[in-house]
């Protein structure tokens, strides 16, 4: 393994891993506080217990996303400081805009976790609804500077070096709006879906837990929208990326012949030599309107790209479409439960659907794994497209194997550790006291 | 005086967020080192004492660091990639201290109650606490010595272990630990009303203190045959002898305050006295951010982006310090009922 590959792997591995926590961060405060707020209004003790129980999930995974992220932060200089010495000045505002938003969630979540006997219901009601808003931001303003990376804006080349420095262009470059949107969105979805498809599968073993059901309705209630909407602003996404990044367009879409009326390409094996993909599913003029909202539009492929531009279409059109086969799950269990609940069904009573819900639990994770894989990899071989080679941003420290192999040792022992105690907090809880507590008959008045 | 410029101003940004970061997050660390220290019968009170005081704010300390961070790639990016390059290898493992004292110390607050699995946590812990300052020392006393060129060159070992395996920086890993662990101990003889465990601090806080001592003479001596740079700041700069009388005078302040037990004066001498320490480096190295030749100015992005930093840092600031001053009340000061 060379260090450009190593670094990269480091990259990937540790974006990788922190996205999970990340993702967390965001979704699950505003999980706390609707459990919380109907707590207040309806004054059931059950809705108190989850509130208190989904904070301690959370005071784990945000401890381990706030690390990673320091890591993640330095990690940009340890393996790319050409890049950060080129790109710090223009894209960095977003950076310091994070760092604030991450501070006041940081405060408030420790005022919301600690501070249950110490505050006034609406105070802790409120540090409560800081902490949410707070990390959808920071959220917002990291992924705006990703997406500079992709359509780079706010300066112009002189000589190879940067000038006519314009930081606000750079935070509203074109990709800024789509991709934050589809981010903040996935980070609800997987969320949602992974606390609700772990409450289905509770109640699949004890169907009458009033606990794990109203968990399941307040989590649905946060990833079932997000499952809806996501393909909107999927297709605002690609449409984005078909106009400023036609070469990863036509990767993800495994595209190689520039044409119109060009047909979506579903499935398959690409293959870079014959620039065929094999297996695959062909969907005649669906590409072109997809890519530009016209069966007719010419969308371009990769034969009018370089080669040495290509990125790996293998890798790329497999995550991309992973990514969208779970978006498809996802979006399907929502329009069930939305089907059951219209009918007056009662959701944590047909088991049919609390396996494919249970079945979900893991999706929107694995679909925002694809997802940044699919962009990621897409935009290579440049780290900022179109101006700067990843190649040319590495670090001339050798040796990262060493770091990579050390870093992933480290992220699998904290995964273990991680899941370690979840599953104390969620399946041995609640402990057996509890059990005769909140466990109301609910079936008895069905 | 100096001409107040952007960069000058991002500068001292800068300064002011690391010495936020030693005198709140600092104590964080210190409280693990005491951690893995705690001795004598009352050993898990000890230990009960510093969770409960690093429970809720060491998330919140902790992002000193990464706004410190932030501001040095976004203001002074040469300044970074040069740091970045040459410091990999303490940089990379104070990141693997990072990382696994905040997961342990989370992991053990969420783990099981067994003696067995807290210890175990609590090892990983305390130890991660103590190796991390050191590590932040060593880099800090790299960039003081001058030891981060332009481009690395020689061998790996020449350019990638030698600038920071050097006496001055090493002994400012030991004056950054024994400062951590000296703020830690003098902040949690407040934290608690116990006697006993007040002692217990207190004792820590001499000891400790007296570390610190040694540790800043080691390294003063170093720096007069090693080190000039700072040498001359601290013992023929115009503003020395001022200096050295007020940090004195502090040392002195905090050890008789400690001495009467007036812990509530130590708690606010001990800190101020951190800080100078901190500042007392940033004055030596001005004007340059990386001695011995990259200033501040030449360093510095463009100013389109410094003045968009500077807005943000006043409104960030804005945001900021009403949230931890509420913090702080909820809970650092302790309810005067029993």
């Amino acid at each position: 393994m060379n260090d450009l590959l190593a670094a990269r792997s480091q990259m990937g591995m540790s974006l990788a891993f922190h996205i999970i926590f990340a993702v967390v961060g965001i979704g699950m405060p505003l999980l706390m506080v609707m459990a919380e707020r109907r707590w207040l209004v309806t004054g059931d003790p059950v809705y108190l217990e989850l509130a208190k129980r989904w904070s301690k999930g959370t005071a784990i995974m945000f401890a381990v996303g706030a690390v990673s992220g320091t890591v993640l932060s330095f990690e940009l200089g340890l393996l790319w400081p050409g890049f950060m010495e080129f790109a710090g000045p223009i894209f960095g505002m977003p950076f310091s805009l994070e760092g604030f938003a991450f501070f006041v969630e940081a405060i408030f979540l420790g005022i919301y976790l600690y501070g249950w006997e110490r505050l006034s219901g609406r105070a802790h009601l409120w540090a409560g609804i800081v902490v949410a808003l707070s990390g959808a931001l920071s959220g917002i303003f990291v992924v705006i500077a990703n997406a500079w990376m992709n359509t780079p804006t706010g300066f112009t080349m002189v000589d190879g070096k940067p000038a006519g420095i314009d930081p606000i262009a750079a935070i509203f470059n074109p990709s800024a709006l789509t991709q934050t949107i589809h981010m903040t969105l996935a980070a609800y979805a997987a969320t949602g879906f992974g606390v609700a498809g772990i409450h289905a599968f509770l109640l699949l073993k004890k169907p009458a837990n009033a606990f794990h059901r109203r968990a399941l309705t307040v989590a649905l209630l946060v990833g079932g929208p997000a499952a809806l909407l996501q393909p909107i602003s999927g297709d605002r996404s690609a449409k984005m990326v078909a106009r400023h990044q036609p070469a990863k367009l036509a990767a993800m879409e495994a595209h190689f012949h520039t044409e119109s009326g060009a047909p979506l390409i579903i499935g398959g094996i690409p293959d870079e030599e014959t620039g065929q993909a094999r297996y695959a599913i062909r969907i005649p003029y669906l590409l072109s309107v997809l890519a530009h909202g016209d069966a007719q539009a010419e969308v371009t492929g990769l034969d009018r790209v370089p080669r040495d531009e290509w990125p790996n279409v293998l890798l790329v059109h497999l995550s991309f479409e992973v990514m969208i086969a779970l978006g498809t799950f996802m979006m399907a269990i929502t329009a069930w439960a939305t089907w059951l609940a219209w009918r007056g069904r009662e959701l944590a009573e047909d088991r049919a659907f609390l396996r494919g819900m249970a079945l979900a639990t893991p999706m929107g994770f694995l679909a925002v794994e694809a997802g940044w894989m699919a962009t990621e990899l897409g935009r290579q071989p440049w780290i900022i497209h179109g101006v700067m080679r990843t190649a040319d941003a590495v670090t001339p420290v050798p040796g990262l194997i060493v770091p990579f192999t050390f870093f992933t040792l480290l992220y699998c022992a904290l995964s273990v550790a991680v899941v370690w105690l979840m599953y104390r907090q969620i399946a041995r809880s609640p402990t057996a006291e509890d059990w005769q507590r909140i466990y109301t008959p609910v079936l008895r008045d069905a | 005086m100096p001409e107040i410029t952007p960069a000058l101003l991002i500068a001292g940004g800068v300064v002011v967020a690391l010495a936020a970061y030693l005198v709140m997050a600092g104590a964080d660390f210190g409280g693990g080192v005491w951690d893995l220290f705690a001795t004598g019968p009352r050993r898990k009170r000890q230990r009960a004492l510093i969770a409960d005081a690093i429970g809720p704010v060491w998330e919140a300390n902790h992002v000193w660091l990464i706004l410190a961070v932030v501001l040095l790639f976004v203001c002074f990016p040469s300044a970074f990639a040069r740091l970045s390059v040459t410091l990999h290898i303490p940089l990379t493992l104070m990141l693997v201290g990072i990382v696994l004292r905040g997961s342990a110390f989370t992991f053990r607050t969420y783990d099981s109650q067994r003696d067995d699995v807290q210890r175990r946590w609590g090892v990983l812990f305390s130890w991660a606490s103590l190796v991390t300052p050191v590590l932040l020392g060593v880099a800090a006393g790299t960039i003081a010595a001058g030891g981060i060129p332009a481009r690395p060159s020689g061998t790996f070992i020449e350019a990638y272990v030698h600038p920071w395996l050097q006496p001055f920086p090493l002994a400012i890993g030991a004056l950054a630990l024994s400062l951590c662990a000296y703020l830690a101990a003098v902040y949690l003889t407040v934290e608690t009303d116990d006697p006993e465990l007040q002692d217990d601090f207190r004792l820590r806080a001499f000891g400790a203190g007296i570390g610190v001592f040694v540790a800043a003479m080691v390294a003063l001596s170093v720096a007069w045959r090693q080190v000039p740079l700072v040498w001359h700041g601290l013992t023929a700069s115009p503003w020395a002898p001022g200096y050295q009388v007020v940090v004195g005078g502090l040392a002195l302040l905090t050890f008789a305050a400690l001495w009467q037990r007036r812990f509530r004066l130590a708690r606010i001498a001990a800190p101020i006295q951190a800080v100078l320490i901190l500042g007392g480096w940033a004055l030596c190295q001005y004007p340059y951010l990386l001695p011995p030749e990259l200033t501040i100015a030449a360093a510095a992005a463009p100013d389109a982006t410094l003045d968009l930093v500077l807005g943000a840092l006043a409104l960030g600031f804005i945001v900021l310090v009403p949230s931890l001053v509420y913090l702080f009340r909820v809970f650092k000061t302790r309810p005067q009922r029993a």
